[in-house]
């Protein structure tokens, strides 16, 4: 019988340590669909730094901004959306951190570890203000860092 | 994080435990690495055994200590990386610039 899916948002204050929150929320959704503990580790770690970049980048540890995250798994489809509300950025100018100019920065990176460990990273911007950041992986034959790209 | 350090062979040993992460070690790192070369310590040996958790901030940070280490004429190395941290560093090449070992006698031989 087919697994029905699952839907699950969580929204948190603009601080630190509710990045955890949800980074142990993406790992148990994995897990429970079977996902290895490599392949639910890296998941969790892009959520992390997804999570990290909405509460410093986009509501500049503003704690009475939101961040909202949405796990949505149909099938072996797993669709994760985190969205703050902050002003937005332009995805263009982010630095590629394997650039030799790039490799001694000391940020960054966070961007470059969603893409490695998710098979689809894009932003949606609202015009009042507010990034939506929409990953996307197909956990079926998911695993360690390697399977990734 | 807890951190805590010793001296063999005009080596400081730094062990990091916990999480290097955004909001939580990363500033602890920096200190441990400031204090250490403040006290005269130039040849830094990480132990990272005990890290359980590392994020992008906390590369960032292993990348400022490198570079601030060196700058001040000394050398960082790492001992005991766990798989994830590798990981880490391979997939944005920074295990290039890091010299890791896995044994704490060869990592002090070679300073």
């Amino acid at each position: 019988m087919e697994r029905p899916g699952e839907r699950i948002e969580i929204t948190i204050s603009s601080r630190f340590e509710n990045i955890e929150l949800v980074q142990v929320i993406a790992e148990h959704v994995c897990e429970n669909a079977g996902l290895d503990d490599d392949g639910s580790h890296w998941i969790g770690m892009a959520v992390r730094e997804a999570v990290a970049n909405a509460i410093k980048h986009g509501n500049k540890l503003d704690v009475r901004k939101r961040v909202r995250a949405t796990l949505d798994l149909q099938g072996s489809q797993l669709d994760i959306t985190i969205a703050d509300e902050g002003q937005g950025f332009d995805p263009t100018k982010v630095s590629d951190p394997l650039n030799p100019q790039n490799l001694m920065k000391t940020s960054g990176r966070g961007i470059f570890y969603m893409k490695t460990f998710m098979d689809q990273v894009s932003y949606t911007f609202t015009p009042g203000g507010g990034t939506s950041l929409l990953m996307t992986k197909n956990l079926a034959g998911a695993s360690g860092i390697a399977s990734t790209k | 994080m807890k951190v805590t350090s010793r001296s063999v062979d005009e080596v400081e040993i730094i062990k990091l435990e916990g999480k290097i992460t955004i909001g939580a070690g990363d500033s602890q790192l920096r200190e441990s690495i400031t204090n250490a070369l403040n006290q005269g310590h130039n040849k830094i040996l990480l132990d990272m055994s005990g890290v359980t958790t590392i994020d992008s901030s906390g590369i960032g940070e292993l990348v400022g200590s490198y570079t601030t280490v060196t700058n001040r004429g000394g050398k960082l190395k790492l001992l005991h990386l766990p798989a994830k941290v590798n990981d880490l560093l391979h997939v944005t090449q920074l295990i290039t610039v890091f010299e890791v070992h896995e044994k704490e006698a060869d990592a002090l031989k070679s300073f």
